[in-house]
């Protein structure tokens, strides 16, 4: 009972279901003051469900929630405010069309009356300078303007600022999903000095390196339970893998040799802003990365080849029909009024075709076919998009590109703030479709996905600086390319 | 065009245009009512010149206080989302409680006119609360409240009251009176809605609904405030349209409803996301008000082209808008 006075805030017990499904079961967790809780688990293990019921967006079926030792009866979004508890979601939590400061003052019932909007502006600008030095974000800024990578800058920056409420404890859902290098690194920094004084943080992350290196606790979800808790220097990778359950298999299968011989030419492509020679040649059966950090042009790059497979393009080669799999699925990807089935098939229309209309039928043939081929959790296809978790929505734009007729796939960046599990069946599944002889221009920022690549094109401020072969990749030469000066 | 621009595929996404160009976009959008409407002055002034003076501007723009404050009215439930199928059958409404009531049992108007910004507000609250899509709701209160009209004054008739036929015909110096009114009107709704705290809550609830929830804000409070807004200067509408005409007809605000839409539209609103302009629906008012007689008066095209002209510059101007956000990203 001494103890719960350190505690910030303590769950006994907590469950939860939706419907059939138990996402909580019986789950007791704690953050203790000035500690930072790592939170790992495949998605669908309850992170987020346990993290909104922190955060007061639901409420548990069973269980007590206390904050500071006592015990809240009826817990809530505005209590949990008041109690200095605050979270920043996975899923992007901006107003598009309000600007910086008018975002910060939503989250800040005292910035009103006379002068807000300049007190706004001053307490995010201030923030965004102490997380991330050189941000680049102005506080007028319109959030739907701003890259998915600035929006969440924002929003990091947006949950540590203070006015009246106090705060004693951030929830960072995925805070680096959408973030390079640098900035992670800046926003994990930032945690430390946070946590150092006094401050309390559960870090939430598929990065397992970033979970180890920056929690002091980790606890590790499977199936809506806590299966494992303890001290952080009592895990490392294997062990989180390995607790997290059932992806062991998998590890480092991209080191097998691969072939080597030349394929047909697929995509041969300058960015628009090259100056010299320099261009990205992809041939069938190739895996190739684009790297650097976030936003240098790759999206753009893997876009105008998007359009250039339908309509000829300056500079832009591409010999076989393209599909791509979107990074940002909420806004790119999903049509969120659509079963899965109908997601998948959307790109293979022509093949579903019986006459005038789509069979049902053969949607449901093809959808099926996914479902098992790609393991796509849920009861049924037909149910609505938004059943599945996130990365089983992911699960479901691969199979809409891999289940088409493209030779050549487009990948923006999509693993961001997918689990592990399925990171690593995607990844076997690239390189087995590879293998058949397609080919995958694959944008991603973590430096981990490019060890299945046969080929890596760095990018800078829109042009590529580096062309580097498998056997000479490495995370140095990566990042002294993306800082280097070149031209 | 640069050729970098060239380069970048139509359909490229928002997320990655460089922020300057976007707030380039914006800007030319923001600009672009503000063009239609001088478009629409130009023609005149070079089709009639004598238009274009203190007394031809109260007789052309007589009617566009009433239409601004109706595509305000429209502005409110379209910045959270919604959209009012019913402001023109409330307008007219409010004109024949404006013409009867108000003028000869002043209290009981005051308060059937209360009574009715109430009820938007209850509207506001049963959309939420029961999840109903606003259209159908709505389209279902337009028959509502014109078979009140019709209980309210069977034919035709009325008489506004004194006070509120003296205000209307209000002649300032220099400046006629419609575009003295237009400019209070989109300046007090900017401010309102724009620059104050809670105008920010009330664009947001249009923008991330779920992100305001939790942040702690009351969805519920957000959408009530929107729909009584809409009631309240439906009722100004209203007001102001009968202190024009100075009598009331059950039909006579139904050509509102898309005339408002139109305007909310036309000033750079969209249907979806809380972005909205006041100011620009306010410039989209009068540039409909203008459009629709004066200018085909002056052109000689008979007035049962008026719809059809609004349509054209509806196009045309979206048609603008499309064009500049392409070429921008």
């Amino acid at each position: 009972m001494l103890k719960a006075n350190t505690d910030i805030v303590r769950l006994n017990g907590a469950e939860k279901h939706f419907g059939a499904v138990r996402a909580l079961n019986g789950v007791d967790f704690h953050v203790g003051a000035g500690e930072c809780v790592g939170l790992v688990g495949h998605n669908g293990a309850g992170k987020s469900t346990l993290m909104h019921m922190v955060a007061g967006t639901l409420r548990p079926d069973g269980g007590q929630i206390a904050v500071r030792g006592n015990e809240e009866a009826s817990y809530s979004v505005a209590r949990a405010l008041e109690l200095g508890i605050r979270c920043v979601f996975q899923e992007l939590s901006l107003c598009p069309n309000l600007s910086i400061a008018e975002n910060t003052r939503i989250n800040h019932p005292s910035l009103a009356g006379f002068g807000w909007r300049r007190r706004a502006a001053d307490l995010i600008r201030a923030k965004l300078d102490e997380i991330f030095p050189d941000h680049g974000i102005s506080a007028d800024d319109i959030a739907g303007d701003l890259s998915i990578g600035r929006r969440q800058m924002v929003e990091v920056a947006r949950a540590f600022t203070l006015t009246r409420e106090p705060l004693h404890l951030v929830i960072l859902d995925e805070p680096t999903s959408s973030l390079d290098a640098h900035t992670a690194g800046q926003l994990l920094s930032f945690v430390r000095r946070f946590v150092e004084a006094g401050g309390s943080c559960i870090l939430i992350s598929h990065v397992l390196g970033e979970v180890l290196q920056n929690a002091d606790r980790i606890v590790v979800m499977r199936d809506g339970k806590v299966v494992a808790a303890d001290a952080a220097d009592v895990f490392d990778r294997d062990k989180l893998v390995a607790a997290m359950g059932g992806a062991e298999g998998h590890q480092k299968a991209a080191a097998e040799t691969r072939k080597t011989e030349a394929g047909a030419l697929r995509v041969r492509a300058r960015p628009a802003r090259q100056q010299d020679g320099k261009e990205l040649v992809a041939r069938a059966g190739e895996i190739i990365g684009l790297a650097g950090l976030a936003g240098h042009g790759q999206t753009d790059l893997l876009l105008a080849i998007f359009s250039a497979a339908a309509r000829a393009k300056a500079g832009i080669e591409v010999t076989a029909p393209v599909a791509l799999v979107a990074g940002d699925r909420q806004s790119d990807g999903i049509f969120s009024q659509w079963s899965i089935a109908q997601n998948i098939g959307i790109r293979s229309l022509g093949r579903l075709r019986n006459g005038l209309f789509i069979s049902p039928q053969r949607e449901a043939e093809l959808a099926e076919f996914w479902k098992k081929k790609i393991g796509i959790r849920t009861p049924d296809m037909n149910n609505n998009i938004y059943s599945l978790s996130g990365g089983n929505q992911q699960k479901a734009l691969f199979a809409r590109a891999l289940g088409s007729d493209a030779e050549i796939v487009l990948m923006d960046d999509p693993m961001r703030g997918v689990d592990i599990g399925t990171k690593l069946e995607v990844y076997d599944l690239v390189r087995e479709e590879a293998a058949k002889g397609r080919t995958f221009l694959w944008y991603t920022t973590e430096t981990e996905e490019l060890d299945n690549c046969d080929h890596v094109y760095v990018f800078k401020n829109g042009r590529i600086v580096a062309n580097l072969r498998r056997d000479e990749l490495t995370e140095e030469k990566i990042i002294q390319s993306s800082f280097g000066d070149a031209a | 065009m640069r050729p970098e621009m060239t380069a970048i595929a139509p359909g490229t996404l928002p997320k990655s245009s460089p922020r300057g160009s976007a707030a380039r976009a914006r800007l030319l959008r923001g600009l672009l009512p503000a063009l239609s409407l001088a478009l629409v002055l130009m023609a005149i002034a070079w089709l009639n010149p004598r238009a274009i003076s203190y007394f031809g501007f109260n007789l052309m723009l007589n009617l566009a206080i009433p239409i601004a404050l109706a595509t305000i009215a429209q502005m409110f439930v379209i910045a959270g989302n919604e959209l009012d199928l019913s402001i023109g059958t409330f307008v007219g409404f409010v004109g024949c409680v404006t013409a009867t009531w108000l003028r000869d049992a002043p209290l009981l108007g005051i308060l059937v006119l209360l009574g009715s910004i109430g009820v938007y507000a209850l509207l506001g609250a049963l959309i939420h609360l029961r999840n109903l899509p606003s259209i159908v709701v709505t389209l279902g209160m337009s028959f509502v409240w014109q078979g009140l009209a019709i209980l309210v004054l069977p034919k035709p008739g009325g008489k506004a009251p004194d006070w509120l036929l003296s205000i209307m015909s209000f002649k300032p110096p220099y400046i006629p009176f419609p575009i003295l009114a237009a400019l209070i009107i989109a300046a007090v709704v900017h401010f309102g809605l724009m620059r104050t705290s809670y105008g920010v809550i009330l664009r947001g609830s249009g923008g991330n609904a779920a992100a305001l929830r939790r942040a702690g804000w009351s969805l519920l409070k957000t959408k009530i405030v929107l729909f009584a807004l809409t009631g309240l200067f439906g009722v100004l509408s209203g007001m102001a349209l009968i202190g024009i005409t100075t009598s009331a007809d059950a039909n006579i605000g139904n050509g509102y409803t898309l005339l408002s839409i139109a305007g909310v539209i036309l000033g750079g609103g969209e249907f979806v996301g809380g972005r909205v302009s006041p100011i620009g629906a306010v410039i989209g008012a009068l540039t409909l008000a203008l459009a629709a007689s004066p200018l085909l008066t002056f052109m000689h095209i008979p007035p049962d082209w008026q719809v059809a002209a609004n349509g054209a510059i509806l196009i045309i101007v979206l048609a603008a808008r499309v064009l500049i956000s392409r070429r921008e990203r």
